[in-house]
């Protein structure tokens, strides 16, 4: 009986191969890498949920998360099982239909550890019969998707000096991706690959520069040191090119530029990587010499589509700093960029895309307010692209900062900020989603949200854009117009991106909300 | 207010070791901790330390940081719910800025001069500043409750805010009017907002929640109801009020 059991539930849980990877529109009940696809578009082609039904979505189950940490997860499917991180940097996996805990990896913190935004991570990689988790104290962990035992443990950094891991890795062909985080405390950043199936290191590409590299003459003196660069936001892949394309963190000091004149490669870069070797194909920086935090770690996103009566291989991002960029990512060469936000601190961007600079934006020891704010116009938040609209949709905020100068001392594992930041008084801070026209940049409709979002957007074939709000609720809009259609209060700040899955011939959404992860279906 | 509590995206560091006493207090430490204070500070605690909406700092003695450790963790870390928030500054920043707090406590400040008893009567009374607040077991519902005011709002706040409160309204405070689409008026002061509704308490002091789309006229406005009292009491009535509610330390 167990023998025959055993063998029935075999062929569900085939392994995860590169190729279905690949080909994740396929299989549209799984949601198989953090964007859901390769090219980062949060798309999911279901449509069992639509425009015509939405506002009958409810509950199906919820689940507690143990920690009261932020809940920042994106959550992988796989053939009936889901698997969550849960701060510090545990994994769950779940039954997708029940919401029953299937086994849990639990590690456990030293007490003093180093981050600059809490021990948070936004979910696994899966590749073959392998969930990987990069963790708080900065190692990368293959764990047996059927019981979650440790298959292998590296160790990618330390974090007595600030490293830490909060990124869900990319499995990519043989290879897990994996970035660092520690841009607050003055780290020399890398994107890392590790073979999948033994850990061993593959390469490492190195965001800030070492003595005698050409990238060394963007430092002032020896500041690349403390240079920063963290890649802490899942990057996409393009297999036509073979590239892995990753956004880069602010400089360090965060917001004392003084110490460390120069463009500061490559930090607040899009990084394009040849995905065997490691070796930079081309680099295009968004904020050359930031003063504001404006890490350009946001979810590239790869879209086939004309521009300007060619047709191109674009590469689209909304980034924090209130621009919207458009490249060609075989070349890196700019195409288009121009605010979707307020900004204050650009006159616009020059032909090579360049920012020219507004004098006496940089941040004083008195304090200066530029729009967008520290935490920008996007963030982390996931953007989403519709291959049926056509539309990018972005959750955009609006909202400035005042900006402090301070001093920047070094000491390894301490924060090495150079300044601060607050509100502005009396500003009423606004939140917007989105939906541009990819090659111009347009904005086709807005949906207005009374205070600026912690959170991404997922389109779906359903006609649908789900999002959600600082105060606690998830909410659908018409793909098309962005009309409401339906929204939930889910009862907690919501910082996380949502995803869509099926069960059983039953579609589902899922989405973090405050300390639970909601997941919702039609009764 | 609750819905705009700030999402800090930094997380403050522990702290390692704090010295007890504060390591930097030159001449050099206290002017840099003044141009620290004036950009970040200076807004709610005033320039002097006196005239802000943040406590009174121009006293030789602070109730939360009567140590120079406290103090900096204060400074560090805020006040936990409350409006007093923390900073990123670094270790040497945070010791300066103490000094120059702990310098104002050294000027002379203007004292407190009225009778608080005083004060006290004619809070219930000519004032009649229980109709809309709340202190301890007595009053009303339409302002914010006043025990402890003292210990929050300096002397010099109070005052500005009693003879003339429209000058400084809160950030998030809104004097509500709305008529929903099957034709009911509401008007009240705004307790919560979101994308998709309002919660209100209206001038009886009942709470009222909507739907932001079953409503069809919607007025918010920035403006208190707060009457201003100058013209309407003395010079020595305010005074003798100031003095009652600037000793209005509740328990904390
Ligand atoms: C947004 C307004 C605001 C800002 C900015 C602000 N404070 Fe405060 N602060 C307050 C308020 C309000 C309180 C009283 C909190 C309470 O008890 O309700 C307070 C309390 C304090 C206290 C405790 C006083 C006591 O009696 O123990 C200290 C010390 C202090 N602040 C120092 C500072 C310093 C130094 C800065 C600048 C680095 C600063 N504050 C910035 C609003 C502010
Ligand atoms: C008609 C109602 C009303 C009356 C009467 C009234 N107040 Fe107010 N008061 C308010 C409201 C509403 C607020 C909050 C909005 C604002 O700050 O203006 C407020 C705010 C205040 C504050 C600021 C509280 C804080 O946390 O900073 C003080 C102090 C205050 N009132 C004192 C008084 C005193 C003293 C009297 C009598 C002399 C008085 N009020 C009479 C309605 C009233």
């Amino acid at each position: 009986m167990r023998l025959a059991l055993l063998l029935f539930a075999l062929p569900a849980f085939a392994q995860v191969t590169h190729q279905r990877l690949l080909n994740a529109e396929k299989e549209p009940g799984n949601w198989l890498t953090y964007s859901g696809n390769f090219a980062g578009h949060r798309f999911s082609p279901l449509k069992q949920i639509n425009d015509q039904n939405v506002a009958k979505l409810t509950p199906a189950w919820v689940y507690q998360s143990n920690s009261l940490q932020k809940f920042e997860t994106t959550p992988l499917v796989v053939d009936g099982v889901m698997y969550i991180t849960e701060a510090p940097s545990h994994v769950t996996a779940l039954d997708t239909r029940t919401g029953r805990t299937l086994w849990r990896y639990r590690r456990t913190m030293p007490d003093d550890v180093r981050v600059c935004c809490g021990q948070v991570n936004r979910g696994v990689a899966i590749l073959g019969d392998m969930v990987y988790v990069g963790t708080i104290d900065s190692h990368l962990v293959a764990l047996d998707s059927k019981t979650g035992a440790v298959r292998w443990d590296v160790a990618v950094a330390d974090n007595k000096t600030g490293h830490s891991i909060t990124v869900a890795p990319l499995a990519v062909k043989d290879k897990i991706i994996i970035g660092i985080a520690g841009g607050e405390y003055g780290i020399r950043g890398f994107l890392d690959a590790y073979d999948a199936r033994t850990g061993k290191l593959a390469w490492r590409f190195w965001t800030v520069p070492a003595a005698g590299d050409p990238e060394a003459k963007t430092w002032a003196g020896d500041s690349y040191k403390r240079g920063s660069a963290a890649t802490w936001v899942t990057g996409a892949y393009d297999p036509e090119t073979n590239l892995l394309y990753w956004g880069t963190g602010n400089p360090g000091p965060d917001w004392n530029g003084e110490v460390r004149a120069g463009d500061n490669l490559y930090s607040d870069c899009l990084i394009a990587l040849d995905l065997d070797t490691g070796k930079l194909k081309w680099h295009f920086q968004f904020t050359p010499h930031d003063v504001h935090d404006w890490d350009a770690t946001e979810v590239p996103v790869l879209v086939n589509a004309e521009f300007r009566g060619q047709p191109r291989k674009l590469l689209l991002f909304p980034n924090r700093n209130a621009f919207y960029y458009v490249l060609d990512r075989t070349t890196g060469q700019f195409l288009l960029g121009k605010p979707y936000a307020k900004q204050t601190w650009a006159k616009g961007l020059d032909d090579s895309g360049r920012p020219i600079r507004i004098p006496g934006t940089s941040p004083t020891v008195e304090g200066t307010p530029v729009w967008p704010s520290v935490a920008g116009a996007n963030n982390w938040y996931s953007p989403s692209y519709s291959p049926d609209t056509k539309y990018l949709y972005v959750a955009a905020r609006e909202a400035g900062s005042i900006y402090y100068f301070g001093k920047a001392d070094f000491k390894p594992g301490e924060q090495f900020n150079g300044g601060g930041f607050k509100a502005i008084p009396g500003e009423e801070d606004w939140g917007a989603i989105r939906a541009f026209r990819p090659a111009t940049g347009e904005v086709a409709w807005e949906y207005k949200m009374f205070t600026p979002p912690y959170s991404g957007v997922l389109s779906t074939a359903g006609n649908l854009v789900f999002g959600a709000t600082a105060e606690g609720q998830i909410f659908a809009l018409n793909a098309a117009t962005g009309k409401p259609l339906w929204r939930f209060q889910g009862g907690g700040t919501v910082r996380s991106n949502p995803i869509s899955y099926m069960s059983d011939g039953k579609q589902y959404v899922a989405m973090t909300m405050g300390n639970s992860l909601y997941v919702f279906h039609l009764q | 207010m609750f819905w705009l509590a700030p999402f800090l995206l930094f997380q403050l560091q522990q702290p390692l070791d704090i010295p007890a006493a504060n390591p930097h207090t030159t001449a050099a430490d206290i002017e840099q901790g003044r141009r620290l204070y004036m950009g970040r500070c200076a807004g709610c605690h005033g320039p002097t330390g006196d005239g802000g909406k943040g406590a009174n700092l121009a006293s030789p003695t602070l109730s939360r940081a009567a140590e120079d450790r406290a103090l900096y963790r204060i400074i560090r870390y805020g006040i936990p719910d409350t409006e007093m928030p923390g900073s990123l500054m670094d270790s040497l920043e945070l010791w300066q800025t103490a000094a120059f707090v702990r310098s104002l406590g050294r000027v002379a400040v203007t004292p407190v001069t009225g009778n608080a008893a005083n004060g006290a009567q004619i809070f219930r009374t000519k004032g009649a500043c229980l109709g809309c607040h709340a202190m301890g077991a007595e009053g009303g519902r339409t302002g914010p409750p006043l025990a402890g005011i003292g210990g929050r709002r300096s002397a010099t706040h109070l005052r500005a805010k009693i003879e003339n409160p429209a000058a400084d309204v809160p950030h998030t405070f809104r004097l509500v009017t709305l008529t929903t689409k099957a034709g009911k008026t509401l008007r009240g002061i705004r307790l919560n907002e979101d994308t998709f509704s309002i919660q209100l308490r209206d001038f009886s002091g009942n709470p009222h929640s909507v739907w932001k789309d079953e409503i069809a006229q919607f007025s918010s406005e920035k403006k208190t109801n707060m009457p201003a009292y100058k013209g309407r009491l003395t010079e020595a009535e305010l005074n003798d009020l100031v003095a009652y509610l600037a000793n209005e330390k509740g328990a904390q």
